[in-house]
């Protein structure tokens, strides 16, 4: 376990830096911004317009 | 029980495909979901817009944060970036990406004159980079309206998956969708095809050049979790790996390419099993 934490510090480093980004965007509202668009048909995204 | 030992990848990728766009209903109304899910993304190149769609796409979710008035950085999908990146690279591209599948069952079309790379290939694989950030983050970013709101370049001009995925679907399901098509319907669609037709004779083009989520996770393949290992006292460097990789990498010398999508062909192609996939610390 512990050899595998020494060779992959870079990558666990930047999945737990990647969470806690992650709860900081969603405490500020981003989760829910990508909700509503999520939630309704982008015309954009379907060539409409 | 062979077969599908033979085929994981493909098994992989269909079912991952059907389970991220399982809301049946979406296909049969020609709408979308609407669930609380859709706040979460997916790891592959999945329209939101697609009526099966449970997820969210990250390039597009990308672009609806950084487009709005008062966010010009969004922790929330770097984050998911870092993790997924972090991860496995590119791992999502091979395995979990339906706009993927849909190219690597193009490939399997038999046609004579397959070609694995286009001409000046090495140019090529580079603009995947200037999309990502003109079209993903720099336009959506600057160009805005009166009310500082700006608009999703990379999915209203090119986006592939959006069309045949959302697109499609729902302006064939859909009667008022389907009379307001116009130019910019066409402009996908010509975009749509001629990748299609292209991945009948190149393995992966919208991937190898022009995927800005592939941009992003190639960045991080060199120092993933999982990651490949060549393991030079048994390597020869008889470049099997590389004539058996559809992207033509040269496995022996960067078994961690950014531009590699961890298929895994190179470690079954190589004939003194040089090749591994492995969580300690890569060989080169």
């Amino acid at each position: 376990m512990k050899n595998i934490i020494e060779n992959n510090i870079t990558g666990i480093t930047l999945i737990l830096a990647g969470l806690i980004f992650m709860v900081i965007g969603a405490f500020h509202g981003e989760a829910m911004e990508v909700m509503r668009k999520a939630v309704t048909i982008c015309l954009e995204c379907i060539g409409i317009g | 029980m062979n077969i599908i030992r033979k085929h994981i990848r493909l098994c992989v990728q269909m079912i991952f495909t059907a389970l991220t766009n399982g809301y049946v209903n979406g296909f049969i109304q020609g709408t979308i979901y609407k669930g609380s899910t859709k706040q979460f993304c997916v790891p592959g190149l999945n329209c939101y817009s697609c009526p099966g769609a449970l997820g969210a796409c990250p390039i597009g979710a990308l672009q609806a944060v950084i487009s709005k008035p008062g966010y010009t950085f969004s922790f929330y999908i770097i984050g998911f970036f870092m993790i997924v990146g972090a991860m496995a690279g590119r791992f999502a591209c091979g395995w979990l990406c339906p706009f993927g599948l849909v190219q690597d069952l193009l490939y399997k079309i038999p046609l004579t004159g397959k070609v694995k790379n286009l001409p000046f290939d090495e140019y090529l694989s580079r603009v995947k980079y200037l999309v990502l950030v003109v079209f993903v983050i720099v336009l959506p970013m600057l160009v805005v309206n009166i009310v500082g709101q700006g608009e999703p370049w990379f999915c209203k001009w090119i986006c592939p998956s959006g069309t045949l995925f959302g697109g499609i679907p729902l302006v064939t399901m859909n009667e008022g969708l389907r009379s307001a098509v116009g130019w910019l319907f066409q402009w996908k669609l010509l975009i749509l095809i001629m990748i299609l037709l292209l991945s009948v004779k190149v393995y992966r083009p919208f991937c190898k050049y022009l995927c800005p989520l592939g941009a992003v996770y190639g960045l991080f393949n060199p120092i993933s979790i999982y990651r490949y290992k060549v393991d030079q006292e048994k390597c020869v460097h008889c470049k099997a790996c590389q004539k058996v990789c559809k992207i033509e990498i040269q496995v022996d010398e960067k078994p961690n390419s950014l531009s590699c999508i961890r298929c895994g062909d190179c470690m079954k192609g190589c004939p003194h099993g040089a090749i591994s996939a492995t969580f300690k610390k890569r060989g080169k």
